[in-house]
């Protein structure tokens, strides 16, 4: 071993969060949408995110994502600041490290449920056999096999969702954003879905943020912060800016 | 009531003797274990008196002689009678969580700290129950089940409130004038 890698063995093993975002600020025309956000997720973290509508909760979910630029404030994802990437750089990190799932209609109508799972390690320069492969390996494991040469029209809304997971764990992210995953559904659908949702992320150490205004989502969450009138008043985030 | 409803519905699966079924009932209904065996015993008698129940003879199978019970046909009618209606709503409350929110208000304190620290509190039990939910054990995931519920209300509750702060707060500081100020 190198004194390099040495080094580098040394650094993975301090806490180093994988995710961190200081005084980010995002303003939409007049409005304020996150003021002061300060939020850190540590790797393999599921953190949940609540708080009322329209406190700036997907906002939030949006800068940490490098979906949106932040007007202030900087965002580091393993030592790189997003904040500061161009527009191609950011599409390349959210295709490689970052998963993302929402509440509705994520879902190609036009393909298959195993291309839609696919399709991220297509674009991402997968071959496409070894990515149908890899995709019905997902689709195993979130129990929907069966299911794989189905359209999204053809399936329920929680296997749309659980299909739209499996989608975003293909491409092995360090992370995934997920805004009100369970949002459409039942309570007893949410619960399936979270089930496997949570455990699968566990076992491959997988961050989630995970943004909810349900508690019972959060329960599955290690920890929780919240956001009110776009800022994180999270008992985490005071002893971060201590 | 509930001790009575639930060893009579214990008894019309099968014929039990009261150290079990104090057994049963903590295990299946409140895992506290608060029931006291006197408790168990003395129902035993009074569902005898009711002719609900009666001596099935004794069981010697192991320990000491212990007395069995069984349900008489009326027994059994009044199990079935009573799980097949729907349960009246109650209120639920959690009393003291009412009733400090309502004396937050009328305090004219802010109320989302004290949410936000609610929340917490909850999340913490509700993180718990959320594992136990997965437990094999079909009492323990069902009563997890329940508890995650009726939490959730709670939380559901505080928020709405919450969004409301305003219009609550004017509410009683209303009530408070006409029913006369002492300060
Ligand atoms: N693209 C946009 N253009 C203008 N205003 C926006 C935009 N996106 C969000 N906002 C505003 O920013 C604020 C925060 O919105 P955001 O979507 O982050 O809230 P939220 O917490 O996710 O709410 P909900 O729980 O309802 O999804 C709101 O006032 C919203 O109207
Ligand atoms: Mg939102």
């Amino acid at each position: 071993m190198t004194g390099y890698e040495a080094l580098e063995g040394v650094i993975d093993n301090v806490e180093v969060p994988l995710l961190q975002a200081r005084g980010v600020r995002k303003a939409f025309g007049p409005t304020c949408a996150l003021r002061q956000a300060d939020v850190t997720v540590s790797a393999g973290e599921i953190v949940a995110v609540m708080g009322p509508s329209g406190s700036g909760k997907s906002t939030l979910l949006h800068c940490l994502a490098g979906i949106l630029a932040p007007d202030e404030g900087e965002v580091v994802f393993s030592g790189r600041r997003v904040d500061r990437l161009n527009e191609e750089q950011r599409a390349a990190l959210r295709r490689t490290d970052f998963g993302f799932v929402f509440q509705f209609g994520q879902l190609l109508g036009e393909l298959s449920v195993v291309e839609n799972v696919a399709l991220p390690l297509l674009l991402n320069g997968v071959r496409r056999g070894k990515a149908m492969a890899i995709a019905r390996e997902w689709l195993e494991m979130f129990d929907l096999a069966d299911l794989a040469l189905r359209r999204p029209h053809e399936v329920s809304g929680g296997q749309a969702q659980r299909v739209a997971i499996a989608r975003a764990m293909a491409t092995s992210p360090k992370i995934i954003f997920a805004d009100e995953p369970t949002g459409s559904l039942d309570s007893a659908a949410g619960v399936t879905v979270l089930d496997s949702f949570t455990a699968v992320a566990r076992s491959r150490g997988v961050a989630i943020v995970l943004v909810t205004h349900e508690s019972r989502v959060a329960a599955y969450a290690s920890r929780m912060i919240v956001v009110r009138d776009g800022v994180v008043t999270a008992p985490a985030a005071a002893e971060w800016s201590r | 009531m509930s001790v009575r409803l639930a060893l009579l519905g214990l008894l019309g699966r099968q014929t039990s003797h009261g150290y079990r079924l104090k057994h049963r009932y903590d295990a299946l209904m409140d895992p506290s274990g608060v029931v006291a065996p006197a408790q168990i015993y003395a129902t035993l008698v009074r569902l005898e008196r009711d002719g609900l129940v009666r001596q099935a003879g004794m069981d010697q199978e192991s320990g000491p002689a212990r007395r069995l019970y069984e349900l008489t046909p009326l027994g059994h009618a009044e199990v079935d009678r009573w799980l097949t209606r729907p349960v009246e709503p109650a209120p639920h409350l959690q009393a003291l969580l009412y009733t400090k929110v309502v004396l937050l208000i009328l305090a004219g304190r802010r109320i989302e700290p004290f949410i936000d620290m609610q929340r917490e509190t909850h999340l913490a039990r509700m993180r718990e129950l959320t594992g136990l939910r997965l437990s094999r054990d079909v009492a323990t995931s069902v009563l997890a089940e329940y508890a995650l519920y009726h939490l959730e209300a709670d939380m559901r509750w505080l928020e709405a409130v919450a969004s409301q702060v305003e219009r609550l707060t004017k509410g009683v500081a209303g009530d408070d004038e006409r029913g006369g100020r002492t300060s």
